[in-house]
């Protein structure tokens, strides 16, 4: 699917205050030019290889699939990259795109904190300057990464308005950017935001995608049974699912967040629970009341506490090729729990809620099938906030 | 009568000291639910020319710390889009004669359905739209259905707009051209930029419509350095903290800053 006219079918577009849509206009310019120059290509990859570490490795769970009884898992492990998570791919690949529009500062959003340090770092790296704007909340369950931003030089805004989350945090950066649009690029941190945001996030993170189809048609000799990945905004999810869109034989799952349980109104899951609506210059599926106003979502990870979506998303809810499911909060930390044990590896809230619909998944296929799931994130981040759920019970891990 | 003509005649006629016309920015629904009659009836007898109600949003974009504040007390006073619609009847039942102009974000809009909320607007005597999260590129069936129904869908220009894309905008407005006279969000500023003048002269080379200039004036001195410049100028974040600091009488409050605009001290 692409999106040239910058719909996904009835999703998308651009519904943004008119002072930005000139630096949208010369965004949609610069990646056009961008993609047809080998250079900057190869500048692109050259990065991705020395600086961020890949390709990432896929790595067999066989503990976790023995555990659930049924499926192969292959965890594809973008939690390996530098700063801990997929968000890396995207901020190296639109901070090139800022230089090359001779843009020298660089505003972002952050929810977790994740899509922050890697704005950051690849600020760092560039010299250029940076500003991020997270909420109050989030600043709060995720201080670390605060303190990790500021290590690297970037100014961190903290946003009080509404719940103080990343739906908050990113009203703050679009009008930042509506104040500071002729020197500004503001990188969006999902497959969220008015055309061509989408489009470009996916561009830079179908390489998940790519490297897991590959490699599954190199080792396995086959592609997999399913795929599985969390969705907030979505950006890791549609990087994966790009490459198998046109295999139909591939099972394509993506999971929100259930919070505290769907019917509770306490969740992120705007495919499963809303209605279409425009939020942050995109019309997709939307949480929102009876009245059109954004409601507040929901999740015990900050990365997927978003009432939105993007667009793409929407389309392929509707059209039934992605197939999209929950996990509560409760799911996901003891998913998060067993990947400990059972793997040794510490993943990030956001992945344990793919996890744990992955484990569904393996357990109703026969144990010749593959499931490949994508562990978007490391955990570290997270450890105080599980610590804290589990009331630090020693004997918590399942 | 053509959509948005009761709007472009009212902010065309020649002013005492060629001031420009006047046009409050009114949050439906702030200070208190009730108040929004009263205030849009102390703007008419302080001699605006017509007036905006701004239908509070839970995410807007483009508003800066003052007017999100009065939306978020709205919001929770139980203001909605329906309900401000409804308000605009009560207006004109009450005798309100100025052209008004809802200023919305698209989404309530559209969760109330774009042809619905229209002919309910047109039926409560209203004479346009500005949505100001929504730019010519998306706004096709917004004129579609402002048009069935006879209102004025009124676009806004900016500083860092082109004029190829002023020309589009232009090509297609009614009423009046919204010229947002700051790279920015809404809120009371000191001074006029120099990109607003000549924004206000771009805009004049591709439409005869009236130019009505926003975001941030909030001054008599305001009007003075628009006179000749412009059709009209709106005002709405400085309104909004004169009607916030006497909450109790926020109709009088507006009526006397409103007259504090139109006439020296």
């Amino acid at each position: 699917m692409t999106a040239v006219s910058g719909r996904f079918g009835p999703y998308g577009g651009a519904y943004v205050p008119e002072t930005v849509m000139p630096a949208l206009d010369q965004l949609i310019e610069a990646m056009e030019e961008a993609a047809a120059d080998a250079g900057f290509q190869a500048q692109l990859q050259t990065l991705l290889h020395d600086y961020a570490g890949r390709p990432t490795p896929m790595t067999l769970a066989p503990r976790l699939a023995a555990a659930c009884g049924g499926a192969q898992i292959w965890l594809k492990r973008e939690d390996l990259l530098h700063t801990g998570a997929h968000k890396i791919n995207n901020a190296l690949g639109q901070v090139l795109l800022a230089e090359r529009m001779g843009k020298r500062r660089i505003i972002a959003e952050t929810g977790a904190g994740q899509h922050g340090v890697a704005t950051a770092t690849a600020c760092a790296r560039a010299g250029l300057q940076c500003t991020v704007y997270m909420g109050r909340e989030d600043m709060r369950r995720q201080a670390l990464n605060v303190y990790r931003m500021k290590l690297l030089g970037t100014t961190v805004v903290p946003v009080d308005s509404g719940a103080g989350t990343l739906k908050d945090a990113t009203n703050e950066a679009i009008r930042d950017w509506v104040s500071n649009v002729r020197d500004t690029h503001y990188v969006i941190g999902s497959s969220v935001g008015p055309h061509p945001y989408p489009s470009l996030v996916r561009s830079l993170q179908r390489v998940i995608g790519d490297e897991t189809r590959a490699e599954c048609l190199s080792r396995l000799h086959r592609l997999p049974h399913s795929v599985v990945a969390c969705v907030g905004g979505g950006s890791n999810a549609i990087g994966m699912f790009a490459a198998f869109l046109e295999d139909r034989e591939v099972r394509l799952v993506g999971v929100e967040a259930a919070g505290h349980g769907l019917d509770s109104g306490e969740h992120a899951a705007p495919l499963t629970r809303g209605r279409p609506g425009v939020l942050h210059g995109s019309h997709s599926y939307l949480m929102q009341d009876e009245h059109g106003q954004v409601l507040t979502a929901h999740s015990i990870s900050a990365g997927l506490d978003y009432p939105g979506v993007g667009p793409e998303h929407s389309a392929l809810r509707d059209s039934g090729r992605v197939g999209y499911v929950c996990a509560s909060d409760e799911q996901a930390v003891r998913a998060f729990h067993r990947l400990c044990r059972l793997e040794g590896i510490i993943p990030a809230l956001e992945s344990s809620h793919a996890l744990h619909a992955a484990e569904q998944i393996a357990s109703e296929l026969p144990a010749g099938a593959t499931v490949v799931v994508c562990l978007s994130g490391r955990g570290d981040k997270d450890i105080g906030t599980v610590r804290a759920h589990d009331g630090d019970n020693d004997d918590a891990a399942g | 009568m053509p959509p948005g003509e009761r709007l472009r005649a009212a902010l065309e006629v020649t002013r005492e000291g060629g001031l420009p016309a006047l046009i409050p920015y009114v949050t439906a629904g702030f200070p208190h639910l009730g108040d929004t009659v009263g205030v849009l009836r102390a703007a008419e007898e302080a001699g605006c020319a017509a007036a905006e109600i701004g239908i509070p949003f839970s995410d807007p974009l483009a508003d800066g710390p003052t007017i999100q504040r009065a939306g978020w007390q709205a919001l929770h006073n139980g203001m909605t889009a329906t309900l401000a619609v409804e308000q605009a009847a009560a207006a004109r039942a009450a005798g309100l004669t100025l052209p008004l102009v809802l200023m919305t974000y698209i989404n309530p809009v559209l969760s109330r359905g774009l042809d619905r909320f229209c002919a309910e607007a047109a039926a409560a005597g209203v004479d346009g739209l500005i949505v100001p999260d929504l730019p010519d590129d998306e706004a096709d069936d917004a004129h579609a259905a402002t048009a069935a129904h006879g209102l004025a869908l009124i676009p806004l220009v900016a500083p860092t707009t082109p004029d190829e894309r002023i020309d589009r905008a232009c090509r297609r407005a009614s009423g009046f051209v919204y010229c947002v006279s700051v790279t920015g969000t809404t809120g009371a500023r000191q001074s006029i930029d120099a990109e607003a003048f000549e924004l206000l002269e771009r805009v004049r080379t591709h439409s005869p419509l009236p130019r009505a200039m926003g975001f941030g004036l909030a001054r008599h001195e305001h009007m003075l350095a628009l006179r000749g410049r412009c059709e009209a100028a709106v005002v709405g974040s400085a309104l909004i903290d004169a009607i916030s600091g006497q909450p109790e009488d926020g109709a009088g409050a507006a009526a006397a800053f409103l007259r504090g605009m139109l006439h020296a001290a």
